[in-house]
Order: C-alpha cells, then sequence, then structure tokens
C-alpha cells in the first residue's frame, strides 16, 4: 500500500534521515522503532508532506507523494497522528473532531464517522464541550487519534502513542489502535520508542538508528533477535 | 461636555481607522508569528489608488465613493498578496528575524519607489472629496459626514470579516492556522491558500483605511503610512496581537486617547507620544494585551 524507497531528508547539512526504504501491506501494522534521533519522526513528517524529502520517493496506493503538499496528502488516505498529539487547545473536543473532518464534504459520512470514533473512545463523548487543553494526556491522545479518523483515512501514522501517558492507560490506547487495524482493515504505520509494545502488536518491524534502517523483519522474529534484546528490549 | 463629546466623535473615526490597519497586522501575525511592517504602505498605496481613481470620478457622490473604496480595496489585496508570495514566503521557515526585517526592508522600499517623481514624487497631493461632504449637527455637536462614512465603513467591513472568519470554511483552516499550522495542515487545511487569503483580507482592511483616513486628513503622499501604521501596530498589540475583537478595541481606544489627549490645551504636543507611552506600558504589565491570551499546551 505504501512503499518508501531510499528516502531521504535533511537539516540543514544534517541528514536526519539517510536512504531509509520499507513497504507497508494493506492491512498490516509496521512499526518502526528506534531511539532519540534514529529519524522516525522524520520519517512520518517526510510522509505527510511536512518536510521535504532530499531524495527518494514515497508511493502509495500506486501514486507518488514525494512532492505533495500536505493538504493533498491527507486527501489521499493518509492520516497523521502527530508527536505531541497536537491537538487544537482551544476548542472544543466538538470541535476539534469537526476540524479532522475539514475535507470530508458527504454530512452522511461524518456522523458516521463520528459513531465510529466515539464507539472507540466513549471518553470523547462525555468530554465533547470540553476545551480540548483541559483534557487529560490520555484523553488528549484519544482526541488527537479521532481528530485523524474524523478525515476517514485508508492509512493511519502514529508517532509515539504512548509518550508521557500512564502505563495502565498505554495498555488502552494500543488496544484501540489494535481494534482499529482489526475492526476498519486501516492500514497502521507505528513509531514508537517503547520497542517491547509496538512489536506485540505489529506484524513488521524497521530499526532505525541515526537515519538509516540497520534491521527489518516479522515483528515475532525481531523479538527473539538477541541484537535487538540488548539495545531495545532491555535484555 | 459638547467639545467632549466632539472630541469622542472624532477621536471613534480615527479610532476605526486604526481598528481597520490592526486588522491587518494581527490576522498576520495570527497566522505567520510576525509582525508585517510593510503594512502601512499596503495603507498609503490604498490611499494613492483612492487618489488616482478619484480624480478621475465625479466629486460628492455615494456611488463614486463606493467605486474609490472598492477600487482601493482590490489593489491593496492585490499588493498584499503579491508582496507574501514574492518576498515572504520563500523566506518561510527561516528565522522570524530575516522575515521581520526583510518586511521593513519591503516597506522601505515602497516608500523609496513611490517618491520617484516619475511615481508619485515627495509632495502632498489633495484627496479629493469623493464621498458627499455634508456637516450634520446635533446642537453644538457637528460631525462630519466623512467621519460617519468613515464610522460606518469600518463597523461594517470588521462586521464582514467576523462572519468571514467565524461562518465559512476559509475562516475555519484560518483559526485551525492560527492554533497549530502543522496540526492545521494535518487535517488537509491548503497553508498557502490560507496565508495568501490572509493577507487578501488584511490589506484589503488597509486599503479601506487609506481612502477613509485620506478623506478626513486629505493629504496623500508616499510617507503618510507610517505614523497610522506604527499606531496601528500599537493598537494591535494593545489589542491583544492575534485577537482580531482586540485589534477592533485596541483602535478605538488608541484612536480616542489620542484625539482627547491632542484636543486638550495642555498636553496636545504629547499627542504622538500617547501611542508610543501605551505601547511601553502594555509591554510592561500586560503583554498579551487587552484580549490575548497566552496559550500553554499540554504535552
Amino acid at each position: 500500500m505504501l512503499s518508501v524507497a531510499n528516502l531521504s531528508v535533511s537539516y540543514g547539512a544534517i541528514n536526519a534521515v539517510d536512504g531509509v526504504s520499507f513497504a507497508v501491506p494493506a492491512g498490516a501494522i509496521v512499526t518502526l522503532i528506534g531511539g532519540n534521533g534514529a529519524g522516525k519522526t522524520t520519517t512520518l513528517r517526510a510522509l505527510s508532506g511536512l518536510l521535504r524529502t532530499r531524495g527518494g520517493s514515497i508511493t502509495f496506493d500506486g501514486a507518488d507523494l514525494t512532492r505533495l503538499p500536505p493538504h493533498e496528502i491527507v486527501a489521499r488516505g493518509l492520516g497523521h497522528v502527530p508527536e505531541g498529539r497536537m491537538i487544537f487547545a482551544n476548542l472544543t473536543v466538538d470541535e476539534n473532531l469537526a476540524m479532522g473532518a475539514y475535507l470530508q464534504h458527504d454530512r452522511q459520512r461524518i456522523a458516521e464517522n463520528r459513531d465510529y470514533v466515539f464507539g472507540i473512545f466513549p471518553r470523547l463523548k462525555e468530554r465533547l464541550r470540553q476545551s480540548a487543553g483541559t483534557l487529560s494526556g490520555g484523553e488528549q491522545q484519544m482526541l488527537a487519534i479521532g481528530r485523524a479518523l474524523m478525515g476517514s483515512p485508508k492509512f493511519l501514522m502514529l508517532d509515539e502513542p504512548s509518550l508521557g501517558l500512564a502505563p495502565r492507560l498505554v495498555g488502552t490506547i494500543f488496544e484501540k489502535i489494535q481494534e482499529i487495524n482489526r475492526s476498519h482493515g486501516l492500514t497502521i504505520l507505528l513509531v514508537e520508542q517503547n520497542a517491547r509494545l509496538a512489536l506485540e502488536v505489529s506484524s513488521h518491524a524497521h530499526v532505525l538508528e541515526t537515519g538509516r534502517v540497520v534491521m527489518s523483519g516479522p515483528s515475532a522474529e525481531l523479538r527473539a533477535d538477541p541484537r535487538l534484546k540488548a539495545a531495545y528490549l532491555g535484555g | 461636555m459638547t467639545e467632549f463629546l466632539q472630541q469622542l466623535v472624532n477621536g471613534l473615526s480615527l479610532g476605526a481607522i486604526y481598528a481597520l490597519i490592526a486588522l491587518g497586522y494581527t490576522m498576520v501575525y495570527g497566522v505567520l508569528r510576525f509582525i508585517n511592517f510593510a503594512h502601512s504602505e499596503v495603507f498609503m498605496v490604498g490611499a494613492m489608488i483612492g487618489l488616482g481613481l478619484g480624480r478621475h470620478l465625479p466629486e460628492g457622490t455615494l456611488w463614486g465613493g463606493l467605486v474609490v473604496l472598492t477600487a482601493a480595496m482590490a489593489g491593496s489585496a492585490l499588493l498584499g498578496v503579491t508582496i507574501e508570495r514574492l518576498v515572504y514566503r520563500p523566506l518561510r521557515g527561516t528565522a522570524t528575524l530575516n522575515v521581520l526585517i526583510t518586511a521593513i526592508g519591503v516597506s522601505l522600499l515602497l516608500q523609496s519607489v513611490f517618491q520617484h517623481p516619475q511615481v508619485f514624487g515627495a509632495t502632498p497631493q489633495l484627496f479629493p472629496a469623493v464621498f458627499p461632504v455634508k456637516k450634520i449637527g446635533f446642537g453644538d455637536l457637528v460631525i462630519s459626514s466623512n467621519q460617519l462614512v468613515v464610522i460606518t465603513v469600518a463597523a461594517l467591513l470588521i462586521v464582514v470579516l467576523q462572519l468571514v472568519v467565524f461562518r465559512t470554511r476559509m475562516g475555519t483552516a484560518m483559526r485551525a492556522v492560527a492554533l497549530n499550522p502543522q496540526a492545521a495542515q494535518l487535517v488537509g487545511v491548503n497553508l498557502n491558500a490560507v496565508i495568501s487569503f490572509t493577507f487578501a483580507l488584511g490589506s484589503a482592511l488597509a486599503g479601506a483605511g487609506g481612502v477613509l483616513y485620506a478623506l478626513n486628513y486629505p493629504s496623500v503622499e508616499p510617507l503618510m503610512g507610517v505614523m497610522p501604521g506604527l499606531k496601528a501596530f500599537v493598537a494591535a498589540v494593545l489589542g491583544g496581537i492575534g485577537s482580531i475583537p482586540g485589534a477592533a478595541l485596541g483602535g478605538l481606544i488608541l484612536g480616542t486617547v489620542e484625539t482627547l489627549v491632542g484636543g486638550s490645551a495642555a498636553l496636545s504636543t504629547y499627542k504622538d507620544a500617547i501611542a508610543f507611552a501605551v505601547l511601553i506600558l502594555i509591554l510592561l504589565c500586560r503583554p498579551t494585551g487587552l484580549l490575548g491570551r497566552s496559550t500553554a499546551e499540554k504535552v
């Protein structure tokens, strides 16, 4: 569904992503794992057009996305739940969800998406009139995912959904992510520092180090790999 | 009392003009987080367009006045969009200071180009009375029809602006960009379109401000934007930079205070100093302005 070939992104003279290639098959959950500064977030931001690529290509559903601006990429069905959630803090939960449907014109479809989001995150329905900035961290993450789902994506990128959440909530969020994948067949690209968790929910994983893919394979195999265990899974 | 009311009316009509200019500063700040210092020259060009066109129209007609106003708004909008496209857009993503200094450069460039004798020259020219001129008396209080035009047009434009910002799709996109440009793009907002639209809207208001200002102070010249532009900037900061109601309120307050001070015999020489004293006070006591709020995002 998505294939990334030889992607390079640089900040000035620094190559943050240096020739990364990987593919995400339709219906799968694929994860990018790696430490701070490995280039995971940069890769996602390049995929959604927020960053300019220096080289390489991004193909989605057979179309080349490499030079497209973010709004056209969103329109083609790539949803992105960014690092730090980036909810509209001054708007209510309701308004945030409405913003998520910015490109949707079919009222029926918008109503269906809302019901779908409330089905996954009933908490959002309870907080509809509340200003998004006053939500707890976990609720903000739910809202960020819900907002992305309002855009009817075919493909969802999640950047560090576990960041800053209490361990119990992390479990909940990951269950929801799997639910979204199973019930709607939504393809997911997950970026996570919590490698153990990411490998549990995904079918394939790619390990990034200083902007390069250093290991790739089925998640089950990588979980057992001694090198990965030593570096990311705490031995 | 009449004296006070008279000055109040004068102040409100000046304040309405400051408000129109301040809205452009505040909207551009809202979406791009920088002060477009060339905005005062967009105001000046608005007055120039009004002057150029007004000379060829019969004086003292309502339709003539409206044609001049509309043309000045359209021309200014075009200028604002062009400046953004040619100058600010290539610099987007670089340090804000670069863009800020470039804006000052654009401002000086426009002033100098218009000072060239082939373009306009440095000599002030008389702005024609494009709207009907009447004095309307309420007892001792005298309101000129031009003041009424200023207040009416400004009030209408501010209402229209509110409708555009809160009731249209483009307005929604503008607010989203002001809150978080990246998140706005991720829900599908076309950033460049929103920025162009913002410049068009803000510049059109400045162009209207230019014509309205020239109606009441009918001397047009290339540096005429400097003082009103700076004061409108102060008004935007006073109201809370980034806040649309704030810019309108800040403009009205500043115009009124300035006129009242200017009208008192003891303080009239400090008329211009007032605006800048207000700026210093606001920055010291309440940097977010009257209606601005600082946003803290939860991480």
